[in-house]
């Protein structure tokens, strides 16, 4: 295992093509998409959330009675590669767009794939209607804390502190105010059955939101309600930073505020305040039990 | 109570608004969002009571920016579908009726307007870019009824969104009403909408005003897109003009006028021929397209033309537009309404109407009108 | 005097080094730190991750990569490579 800021020990390897006598563990993209090609930035966050909502769909086997609905973002782009019934909303209306397909169509999956700028900002009010009034219908938030397609200016859940081109000494609490926790306002209303805040800094984050998305197309199956997923993004363009250093300002900024978690579950809500102790209190069973000699001991 | 989607065919006494609820019923309409506003709130509470009877939904939606977007969902996904306001509400609809008409779903629209002062709304378009609406003017309850069948029916054959203009009158008059299914052309299945059965296929759907398409089998691109639309606007010009015209053979002053107004402008036609005066009575019954030729040859002999409208004079733009210098054209009408500003003035007055349009035909186009009545409150 | 070194390689992957946009995140969410980015560059003009022995096979890499340059496979036996260790 190679030293940090060294090579990694050993020659190149071919990774041209597939090794004779291995076997494929994971595919190059998901069956629903129909390339992997995209004009995203390089670094951006979304198109891993991307994949494993599709796969969550896939392995649920309800491709074929899917109906998405997209807002306006960087991700709009993916209506032209998503191999779903797709519809295109306006800038933070996909909720009610949803809420029209799943009304006439209620035996379908019906989702939607919306950004913080447009459901936060100019959506507010869809979505907290469309949970208030408990639509069997999966939203799906892409949290980079930004307007990314525009070129990265403040949205309602930016952070303090967090520059953007139009805040650009810093979000200042005085000035521009505090930013929305959409999910503990999604989780307090009666007809939300299934809330959840998930991120793509790692590999391990990207599993457990693969996991929240499973469960929140499950509450849409089961008929129990309104289903939210949040899922933090990285985007170093509209962050002003390398590509490389995303990951670790999307934990230390927007992920100290926005927390991953489940914030409601079986009729269980958890704020953000709570499932923030609960995340520091396991970081501290974890680094107590690596201390003690590992995670088995 | 039916369950068969067709409204039992017996004539009752019904509000205007009921009827129109009924008539958007017996065309199949199984869909309806709206937000209650003057004088529309009574359409919203018959789809309501009436749509779940059906088998249909009726959301009071937070807005009416998402009444419009659950509308366009339903749409989306096949139904047919529709919402509706006063004029004001329409505003704030106005960015989703333009991109509902690129994304080509056939979405019906109901203004129960306070004036008539919505004309430019209705055919100018108050959204952003290149986009038209058919727009209907119901004279009277039972048009109302004819033309809301025929708006669903015109929505789905061209793909492209019809508005029906109604007013308070139109909404709170009640008379004998038989809301009989209109006998229209078959049309083919929706095989744009989306079910999600082609998801995963390599053929999925899409519906955007863009046009876009999805990556194997890409749309023609906006420019296209775009002019394929203004195409099809044109063909719909050429083809959907409707229009009721009455002594205009050798009438000398011919007066235009549309919606319930023109039963008032048609009665005082008919009485100033009894009397012998030489005038002629056009009434648009779309809007858009507006009948132009239809108008330009009614007032060909024409030396005054006018029009009568409940605002301070729209739609006279188009009949100037239609005349083309070959007659002055006088604005008859003007804005008047009740003390809530909702309902109908007193201009609206057989013998008032009657007597405007005498005055303009005896001392011709600069004639000295009467003033306009007051209402009691101002 | 040199010591040799047994590396096992658990998995191994597929890397399309011309969809890559050079954002790196995969070099870091390797946990055994076998990728590394190459001096070369591709056709966009930008320098692409290289595999070197170690891949346990996680897809880690694979599910960090925005641009779906990795296919992940495993190894039922692993293949040992062996390298001069550093002295």
């Amino acid at each position: 295992m190679a030293a940090a800021g060294s090579s990694p020990a050993g020659p190149v390897l071919d990774t041209s093509a597939p090794p004779a006598g291995a076997r494929k563990i994971a595919d190059l993209k998901p069956d629903l998409l129909l390339t992997g090609d995209h004009n995203l930035c390089p670094g951006c966050g979304e198109p891993l959330a991307v994949r494993v909502w599709l796969e969550a769909l896939q392995e649920l086997g309800v491709a074929q009675d899917s109906i998405l609905v997209l807002g306006i973002g960087c991700y709009t782009m993916f209506s032209a590669t998503v191999d779903l019934d797709s519809v295109q909303a306006l800038h933070g209306r996909a909720p009610s767009v949803a809420t029209g397909v799943k009304r006439m169509r209620p035996d379908k999956v019906v989702l939607t794939l919306q950004g913080d700028g447009d459901m936060v900002n100019e959506g507010l009010q869809e979505v907290l209607h469309t949970a208030a009034r408990g639509e069997r219908v999966t939203c799906i938030l892409l949290n980079n804390g930004v307007f990314g397609e525009t070129g990265g200016h403040m949205t309602a859940t930016s952070v303090i502190g967090q520059r953007t081109k139009s805040s650009l000494e810093g979000r200042d609490a005085e000035y521009h105010g505090y930013p929305i926790l959409i999910g503990d306002l999604v989780a307090r209303l009666q007809g939300a059955a299934y809330v959840a805040r998930g991120s793509v800094h790692n590999a391990g984050a990207v599993a457990r939101t693969k996991r929240m998305l499973r469960r929140a197309f499950e509450t849409q199956l089961a008929g129990e309600g309104f289903s939210f997923v949040e899922v933090l993004t990285m985007c170093p363009t509209g962050w002003f930073i390398p590509t490389a250093d995303g990951p670790d300002y999307l934990h230390d900024t927007l992920g100290e505020v926005h927390v991953m978690g489940e914030l409601k579950v079986d009729g269980v809500v958890k704020t953000t305040e709570e499932l923030h102790e609960e995340n520091a209190r396991k970081q501290r069973e974890v680094e107590s039990a690596l201390e003690r000699g590992g995670l088995d001991q | 109570m039916s369950t068969t989607g067709v409204a039992a065919p017996t004539r009752r006494l019904m509000e205007g608004s009921e009827a129109i609820a009924e008539a958007a019923i017996a065309a199949g309409c199984r869909f309806f969002a709206g937000y209650p506003m003057t004088p529309f709130t009574e359409l919203l509470e018959t789809f309501a009571r009436r749509l779940p009877e059906e088998g249909g939904v009726c959301i009071n939606a937070e807005s009416e920016l998402e009444a419009v977007g659950m509308a366009w969902g339903a749409l989306a996904a096949g139904a047919r579908a529709a919402t509706g306001s006063t004029g004001q509400g329409l505003s704030l609809m106005q960015e989703s009726f333009s991109e509902i008409t690129l994304a080509e779903l056939p979405l019906v629209v109901f203004n129960m307007a306070r004036s008539q002062g919505d004309y430019f709304q209705a055919t100018r378009g108050g959204g952003h870019g290149d986009y038209r609406h058919i727009v209907l003017a119901p004279v009277d309850i039972n048009e109302a009824v004819e033309l809301t069948q025929l708006a669903f029916h015109l929505a789905d054959r061209w793909r492209n969104p019809v508005l029906v203009y109604g007013d308070y009158l139109l909404a709170h008059v009640t008379e004998s009403v038989l809301v009989e299914p209109l006998e229209l052309p078959a049309l083919p299945a929706k095989e744009w909408a989306l079910d999600g059965t082609l998801g995963g296929s390599g053929r999925s759907r899409s519906i955007s005003p863009l046009g876009l398409g999805k990556h194997g089998h890409e749309g023609p691109g906006i420019e296209r897109h775009l002019r394929a639309i203004a195409d099809k606007h044109t063909e719909i010009e050429r083809a959907e003009q409707r229009v009721e015209t009455a002594f205009t053979d050798d009438a000398e002053t011919v007066v235009v006028a549309f919606g319930t107004p023109a039963r008032f402008v048609r009665y005082a036609v008919q009485q100033l021929r009894a009397d012998g005066e030489k005038v002629g009575f056009v009434r648009p019954i779309s809007l858009w397209p507006f009948p132009s030729a239809a108008v330009a040859e009614a007032c060909a002999g024409a030396t005054a033309v006018a029009t009568f409208e409940l605002c301070t004079g729209q739609m006279i733009d188009d009949v100037r537009l239609a005349v083309l210098g070959a007659a002055p054209v006088v604005h008859l009408g003007g804005i008047s309404t009740d003390g809530s500003g909702f309902g109908v003035g007193p201009l609206l007055d057989a013998e008032i109407v009657r007597d405007r349009i005498l005055a303009l035909h005896r001392d011709g186009p600069g004639a000295e009108l009467p003033p306009l009545p007051l209402n009691e409150r101002g | 005097m040199s010591t040799l070194q047994e590396i096992k390689s658990r998995g191994t992957v597929t890397i399309d080094v011309e969809a890559c946009k050079g954002c790196e995140l995969c070099i870091v969410a390797c946990p055994p730190r076998v990728l590394e980015m190459s001096t070369a560059v591709n056709e966009l003009g930008v320098r692409y991750p290289l595999l070197h022995p170690g891949c346990t096979g996680c897809a880690a890499c694979l599910m960090v990569c925005p641009d779906f340059c990795f296919e992940v496979f495993r190894f039922d036996e692993p293949v040992v490579t062996v390298v001069e260790a550093p002295a």
